[in-house]
């Protein structure tokens, strides 16, 4: 069944660009004909596709967005459900999780890195790790801030001679950290496969109550005075910002009987500090990949010169 | 995403402007609508991020507990209240030694005094105690985005800038000269500072 999900899931990427229709709906069509009339899976697929292909007045082979994509670069990736164009080294292959999935894994070019899935049943040839290609029709997709892409069967796939090196699109941001939000300190998460999320009163919004399992987290605010920037340090990056690692966090909570000891103690010794952060942005947030107390003594001088030559 | 209200920033103001602030107002009649107050340099200002030096607390509270907090910077004094509805830093304020170098995230407030005259006071939502060093990068960064304010001040066009000019006046040289103290400060301190400081 999840199976058929994800076969909703191409056919709403196929026609996202011309039929206003939600994945759910998609897979609700496909549900009555594959359930309650027993048609084949493939059957199904074609005739799903056939009544969106007549109600957006198209022929099949429009599908194949006729080469007028954008070529885009990974940083340009900001919104889903775009066909694009792509020139990516294949940086990294993951093990597929699902059996509708082909190959997954990590896309780089010089403006950074981007997430790939290729479906199983559109019969592409197999990319290479380490290799570079130019990818025709590929279709991107959003998710949690996260954006990625997908390899369709229009997509086309040209291994090409090109070198560069991969961009780690991280961003530095610096300023003083104001506040340190709720949800911070010492967590827990939901413990079912995948799932990850942040128990509240020891409900996962997804899977009810669980036996959470601990995990140190900062969702902080640096602000230079200009901007604000959301701020998220893991369980390691947390360690080196605070000088608490999960173990000590745990024993402080066990003696006071109480997890929000941990997230005071935290705000104590980092609140109203400078901090430059590096790391890739998800959605709002950046991921604190590495961090550095701007604790150096303050040089006067050049504002100085400034200020008295206005 | 985008749907998230987005968060005030924390402005850089020393504290002889911040106390001239007398003039607040809110963007819509939203009963929740963000207070701001409005800076004479032109900007308005909903949050501040203050660091200098915590000289003196006091618990002024008749009935519960009321603290005061006295935060020096190089132009002036911060005055800090705390009660029952800003706990952490009312225990800040009644636990820390004095003096010692403090971070302050906090919103303007103004009250009237019996005489008439309008005080504006820093309501915190944290203090921590920091570094001389964080102190010092305060003093240089609140310097530089006071000239920015300053340098924009004579822009067409720039409603804050209008609306300070219209509540306090096209002067202001103060602001200029507080900057330079601040940052003069630091080499006074350089030639007068002795080992045992």
């Amino acid at each position: 069944m999840s199976d058929l999900s994800d076969t909703a899931q191409e056919i709403h990427d196929e026609f996202s660009e011309h039929v206003d229709a939600t994945v759910d709906d998609v897979e609700e069509r496909l549900q009555t004909l594959v359930t309650e009339y027993k048609v084949p899976v493939d059957e199904a697929r074609r005739s799903v596709e056939n009544h969106y292909l007549d109600e957006a007045g198209l022929d099949r082979d429009d599908l194949a967005g006729g080469g007028g994509n954008e070529t885009v670069q990974v940083e340009d990736v900001d919104e889903p459900e775009q066909w694009v164009d792509l020139t990516a080294k294949v940086v990294e292959l993951w093990e597929p999780r699902s059996d509708s999935v082909g190959q997954v894994g990590l896309l780089g070019d010089p403006t950074g890195t981007i997430k790939f899935t290729k479906w199983a049943k559109s019969d592409l040839a197999n990319l290479e790790e380490g290799k570079t290609y130019r990818l025709g029709n590929v279709v991107t997709d959003e998710y949690e801030g996260r954006y990625s892409v997908k390899l369709n069967k229009t997509t086309s796939i040209e291994e090409v001679d090109e070198e560069f090196e991969v961009g780690d699109n991280e961003d530095e941001v610096e300023g003083a950290l104001v506040d340190i939000q709720s949800g911070s300190g010492l967590i827990k998460r939901c413990p079912e496969e995948d799932c990850t999320r942040v128990l509240q009163n020891g409900r996962c919004s997804e899977h009810g109550e669980v036996e959470g399992e601990f995990d140190l987290r900062i969702k902080g605010v640096l602000d230079d005075g200009r901007d604000v920037h959301e701020v998220i340090f893991d369980e390691e990056a947390t360690e080196a910002l605070t000088g608490i690692d999960l173990e000590a966090a745990k024993q402080m909570a066990k003696d006071a009987l109480d997890t929000t000891v941990v997230a005071d103690e935290m705000r104590s010794s980092i609140l109203g500090r400078y901090y430059r952060v590096t790391g890739p942005t998800f959605g709002r947030y950046v991921l604190a990949n590495d961090t550095e107390e701007l604790d150096a003594p303050a040089d006067p001088e050049a504002v100085l010169i400034k200020a008295r030559s206005i | 995403m985008s749907n998230a209200p987005t968060r005030e920033v924390a402005r850089r103001v020393f504290a002889s402007e911040f106390n001239d602030a007398e003039f607040t107002f809110k963007e819509s009649d939203d009963e929740r609508a963000p207070l701001y107050a409005l800076l004479p340099t032109g900007e308005r200002a909903n949050r501040v991020f203050v660091v200098g030096t915590l000289t003196e607390t006091e618990d002024i509270g008749e009935d519960s507990e009321y603290w005061r907090g006295r935060v020096v910077d190089p132009t002036g004094t911060f005055f800090v209240y705390a009660g029952q509805y800003q706990p952490d830093a009312a225990s800040a304020l009644r636990e820390m030694e004095t003096p010692t170098y403090v971070a302050v995230v906090g919103k303007p407030r103004t009250f009237e005094t019996d005489d008439g005259s309008v005080n504006v006071s820093l309501r915190p939502e944290s203090i921590t105690p920091v570094s001389e060093a964080t102190r010092d990068r305060w003093v240089v960064e609140t310097a530089e985005r006071t000239m920015e304010r300053l340098g924009a001040f004579d822009e067409e066009g720039n409603e804050y800038v209008e609306r300070a000019r219209a509540e306090y006046g096209e002067d202001v040289s103060e602001y200029r000269q507080a900057v330079l103290q601040a940052l003069e400060d630091f080499d006074v301190q350089e030639t007068e500072s002795a080992p045992d400081a």
